[in-house]
């Protein structure tokens, strides 16, 4: 089942990349995006994680407050720039996500919003360097954890 | 039409070639590697995904729009993958940050 939706994805990758729409091409297409799905699944690569399907009902809805919070941030990462107030601190985070994706998803949206980076990971704990307090407190308040652990719908 | 759009463009491409000058002060000004990893950051998120807009913007509904936002994906999804690579790289290499620590680091 997965081996399909993988292949459904890469022959849609295939057909916007090429542009191209003669036989030749598409049964060229059809050829490479089996034989990549055939490698994949002969290395076990078909599983929650290399495919992670379970994000999609949601992952819209995500998207959309991700890009939100990164624009503000970098509006205010602007402004500390610009006005040289820096006070940076590091401090760790606990994480509430159950699998490994949700929990990568979750250190790159840290790291995504400017003046928060993830600068170590252990188990069910990320440390995180802030460029000021309120983005400390941004990360601190657990509301983006509380969004991955929604969009992960495991709990 | 064609005016609003041009207009639309220029307005994204001031807004993004800004937040890459600002990014580029901070790439100078902050004071250490931790820091100046946020002005990058801002390079990659806010400079990106400004001139990708503006650059929508002008081509209209066709497969290059679609090969734009896939650049945007692409750069979404590894922009912040090499950010934290720099950064355990230094906290590996021993170097701390600078500024008040909270609770103990790993």
């Amino acid at each position: 089942m997965k081996s399909f939706i993988l292949f459904f994805i890469l022959f849609s990758l295939w057909l916007l990349m090429s542009g191209h729409y003669n036989v030749l091409i598409i049964s060229l297409g059809i050829i490479s995006c089996a034989f990549c799905v055939y490698v994949a699944k002969r290395g076990k690569l078909i599983d929650d994680e290399g495919l992670p399907i379970f994000f999609m009902p949601r992952l819209l809805n995500y998207l959309i407050w991700l890009f939100k919070e990164i624009l503000k941030s970098n509006l205010s990462t602007a402004k500390v720039i610009i006005n040289g107030k820096v006070e940076p601190e590091t401090f760790t985070v606990k994480t509430s996500q159950v699998t490994d994706v949700a929990k990568v998803t979750y250190a790159n949206s840290i790291t995504l919003t400017p003046g928060t980076v993830t600068t170590k990971i252990q188990k069910g704990v990320f440390e995180v360097h802030a460029l000021n307090s309120d983005f400390g407190n941004d990360v601190r308040t657990n509301e983006m954890d509380k969004k991955v652990t929604w969009l992960e719908g495991k709990k | 039409m064609e005016l609003i759009l041009d207009i639309f463009t220029s307005i994204c491409f001031f807004i993004g070639s800004l937040s890459i000058i600002i990014g580029a002060c901070g790439l100078i000004k902050l004071p250490d590697v931790f820091s100046r990893i946020h002005a990058a950051g801002m390079i990659d998120t806010g400079g990106t995904a400004f001139f990708i807009l503006g650059m929508i913007f002008q081509t209209g509904w066709s497969l290059i729009t679609v090969k734009l936002i896939l650049i945007g994906v692409f750069i979404f999804f590894t922009s912040p993958v090499t950010s934290h690579v720099t950064a355990n790289l230094a906290r590996q290499k021993n170097i701390l940050p600078v500024g008040k620590k909270i609770g103990k680091m790993l």
